[in-house]
């Protein structure tokens, strides 16, 4: 389990005395068919970015709460760590952006037929987000209006 | 706040039908928020699928995430713990306040 311990005192006492947003009440959507027909879209908030794309804005008070599109078909590779956050080790994210962000994972699941297909698109957020007001009442929706609007069944969110 | 940003963006697209299942790198924080339907892995943050440039332990967390989602007669918070040992099956821990 990730672990308080791994952070600075500093950090540590952040995060302990930090409100976390309560979800109330918890929606709910069950697997309405089985996963080998159904549309999957990944959600990372590693912060990544494909070359060409604006870099999370570090210097957001609060937090960054812009999202990314990544085609389903870009190049793990040629992701780019903007993850503003000095808490965590990136070097495993950098090394291998599938750690975070599984692109080529998930076109093997398409390709074995364990999904029945790959959203024309990804998402990628930037967590570090200490202030998810505008999160939850702007881009959390506007991100789930138009996944929704793909045609997307179900979704893998991984936070890092 | 990762854990806590990718619940928050998971419940609102449960909101709009889509399924989702979210990893989380604290149980203290998941339990806190209650993302819809959570996996807990016992990797340290910067490695939320395990070992990097390693598709078969990335794979393993991936299809216990997966897992959650075929679980049948589940209800929200759904909150599952990883255990790598046990070939990659989640063990359920619907205890979540």
């Amino acid at each position: 389990m990730g672990d308080l311990a791994e952070f600075s005192p500093a950090v540590r006492l952040f995060l302990k005395a930090y409100p976390w947003r309560r979800i109330d009440p918890v929606p709910w959507s069950p697997l309405r068919k089985p996963l080998a027909v159904c549309r999957l879209a990944l959600v990372s908030s590693a912060g990544f970015v494909l070359p060409g794309q604006e870099p999370f804005d570090a210097a957001v008070r609060g937090g960054d709460v812009s999202f990314r599109d990544i085609p389903w078909d870009a190049d793990a590779a040629s992701l780019v760590d903007t993850h503003r956050s000095r808490s965590f080790d990136h070097q495993g994210i950098r090394s291998d952006p599938n750690l975070a962000l599984p692109l080529d994972r998930a076109r093997e699941l398409l390709a074995a037929g364990r999904i029945g297909s790959l959203n024309r698109r990804h998402l990628s957020f930037m967590g570090s987000i200490t202030a998810p007001g505008r999160l939850v009442r702007d881009s959390a929706p506007k991100a789930a209006r138009g996944l929704s609007e793909d045609g997307v069944d179900v979704a893998l969110l991984i936070p890092v | 706040m990762c854990t806590q940003a990718v619940g928050l963006v998971a419940a609102e697209l449960e909101r709009q039908g889509i399924a989702t299942v979210a990893i989380q790198l604290l149980r203290h924080v998941a339990e806190r928020v209650r993302p819809p339907r959570a996996l807990c892995v016992p990797f340290r943050h910067g490695y939320p699928l395990d070992a990097p440039g390693d598709p078969a332990r990335q794979t393993a967390v991936i299809e216990a995430a997966l897992r959650l989602l075929e679980a049948p007669d589940s209800r929200p918070p759904l909150l599952a713990d990883y255990r790598a040992t046990t070939g990659g099956r989640a063990r359920m821990r619907e205890d979540c306040p």
